[in-house]
């Protein structure tokens, strides 16, 4: 196995003596688009924080792109593309203007940026709007200049906290696409998120966190496969209560979740039909998906 | 953070002048009505008490009014415009902004984004101080020999405030906060340094309290500089300021550091 591009072991972190990271290990490869997923409160950003060496672990190793972190954290980030959580552009600069600023930070002239800045807007769809202000662009455009920003340094590795987080269909799609074209270049992607299906689209391999530490690990495929039946039933309605009693008897696994109840079976045949002619029960079949092993393993409680 | 990497001394690279340059390309788009701000207040404190008070008071210390103001208005816009760069501007990138984070995820340190600021508030309040200077040459109280000789106390002074600002903004909870630091700090310590009145009358212990505050020590060069008087005393003023700018400066890291890297 070659050189993994991040190694963490034993990761540990505490604030206020109260642990939110409690002994992480991870390793991703050159290449991989690796997940980070757990419900808010998990640790995910903690652990971007630390992998790029912006805060210090009270314990464990962190190697990333070969680099010992936190203490040549400057030298691995200077290969490393970040998108944040929550926009932090320039608003006083234009588009352009966004990033030169930014790879100047990477020692970079402003000649070597402007001769990449038509590719990087390209990349971003943003061609044409080189001079735009800030305050033109809409939510989407700004996310996909973040993302063009990362990309200012050529970096091998992009770390993104939540890439698609308040973003329409249109722009969450645009952004996927995107995505996946870095992974096709070769670039490794490391990406918190708490959107099943974007983790299930783009990830091939992810863990699930909760509070502070791995509960699984594995392809999205290999996670359903090993964590719930294969099938979901969900209904809801009027006297859902007493069918649930019913359906308990036929499938292996039924929760409720406020008026609706989520019946887990490799077979929803006898579910299928115990429903039909219950007019007054409405229900949907569908294939599981990673939602449902992240609820099993994490819970339906809220989490703040 | 370990104490140890809380304390230890700032590891500092020419990645500073990014940031810096940074700030001045906002700047620049902003720069009539930021040199017009800057400027309009200490101004017209200097021609409406220069002037007026000057009348009444007639000479003070072998010089007029207005020429004695000038003279410690050039020390205190420096310090007003170090101050304000290092704390309402430097929070808004830290706090509201958030561009110190996008910086910081960029292989830049704490330090370099903490230098940048400071080298940069430090250059926007020797453009103040450069200003004050200019009026003063212009109206004829001082040389330009004499007024570019105080440019680097100016500068020193700005090195000061900017840094004593920045260790403020390690530790304001939001703008409010500053107001505090205006009020209760800056406007006594302005008071008190012989920017209007010499302090020699003042009761010893004031005396005793004006000479630990770094603006008394920017007004007591820049003062004697541009009537052309030179003297050793100068040197010791200097090393105040120089330890307020670089103690400071440390205690602004150390302070940024536990704000921002816990």
């Amino acid at each position: 196995m070659s050189r993994p591009v991040l190694a963490a072991q034993g990761l540990r972190k505490s604030y206020a003596g109260l642990e939110v990271i409690g002994g992480v290990d991870l390793r991703v490869s050159q290449g991989e688009c690796f997940g980070l997923l757990g419900p808010n409160g998990a640790g995910k950003t903690t652990i971007l924080k630390l992998c790029l060496g912006l805060i210090d672990p009270d314990g464990g190793e962190i190697e990333l792109l070969g680099e010992p972190v936190p203490r040549r954290a400057r030298e691995a980030r200077a290969r490393v593309g970040v998108v944040p959580q929550f926009d932090n552009l320039d608003p006083d600069f234009s588009v352009a203007e966004n990033l030169v600023v930014f790879g100047r930070y990477f020692g970079l002239g402003a000649r070597d940026i402007e001769a990449r800045i038509p590719k990087l807007l390209e990349y971003a769809g943003l061609e044409g709007r080189a001079a735009a202000k800030l305050h033109t662009l809409s939510g989407g455009m700004k996310r996909r200049l973040t993302l063009a920003r990362a990309l200012v340094n050529d970096p091998s590795l992009v770390f993104m906290d939540e890439p698609t987080t308040g973003l329409d269909p249109q722009a969450r799609h645009l952004i996927w696409e995107r995505l996946r074209r870095l992974t096709q270049e070769g670039k490794t992607l490391i990406l918190t998120t708490h959107f099943m299906e974007e983790a299930e689209r783009l990830c091939s391999r992810l863990v699930i966190l909760d509070h502070g530490r791995i509960v699984a690990e594995g392809s999205p495929r290999a996670l359903i496969a090993a964590h719930v039946e294969a099938q979901v039933v969900e209904v809801h309605g009027p006297e859902v209560q007493r069918w649930m009693e019913n359906a308990r008897r036929i499938a292996p696994r039924v929760e409720r979740a406020g008026e609706t109840v989520f019946c887990y079976a490799d077979d929803v045949e006898p579910l299928i039909a115990s429903l039909r002619g219950q007019s007054e029960l409405l229900y949907l079949h569908r294939p599981a998906n990673l939602e449902d092993v992240f609820l099993k393993l994490t819970g339906r409680d809220l989490r703040d | 953070m370990s104490r140890a990497r809380l304390f230890a001394p700032p590891a500092l690279s020419l990645r500073f002048v990014a940031v810096w340059l940074r700030n001045w390309l906002v700047w620049r788009k902003l720069a009539i009505p930021s040199i017009l701000g800057n400027l309009a207040d200490p101004l017209i404190m200097l021609f409406g008490l220069g002037y007026g008070l000057g009348a009444v008071l007639g000479t003070i210390q072998g010089t007029t009014y207005f020429a004695f103001l000038a003279a410690g208005f050039v020390a205190s816009a420096t310090m007003y415009a170090a101050t304000f760069e290092s704390l309402f501007s430097a929070f808004s990138r830290m706090h509201v902004q958030k561009t110190w984070d996008a910086i910081l995820n960029a292989p830049m340190t704490l330090e370099d984004v903490v230098a940048g600021e400071w080298a940069w508030a430090a250059t926007k309040s020797l453009a103040a101080g450069i200003c004050m200077l200019a009026v003063i040459c212009a109206f004829g109280y001082s040389s330009v020999p004499l007024a570019l000789a105080a440019v680097p106390v100016v500068l020193l002074t700005g090195l000061a405030f900017a840094a004593l600002g920045l260790t403020i903004n390690a530790l304001a909870t939001g703008y409010d906060f500053f107001s505090y630091y205006m009020t209760l700090v800056l406007t006594p310590m302005m008071m008190l340094s012989g920017v209007f009145f010499p302090i020699e009358r003042l009761p010893g212990a004031v005396q005793a309290i004006a000479m630990a505050l770094p603006l008394y020590h920017g007004v007591s060069i820049v003062r004697p500089l541009l009537s052309g008087q030179l003297s050793a005393a100068m040197l010791g003023h200097a090393a105040v300021l120089a330890t307020y700018a670089i103690v400071g400066f440390y205690a602004a890291v150390v302070l940024t550091r536990r704000r921002l890297t816990r």
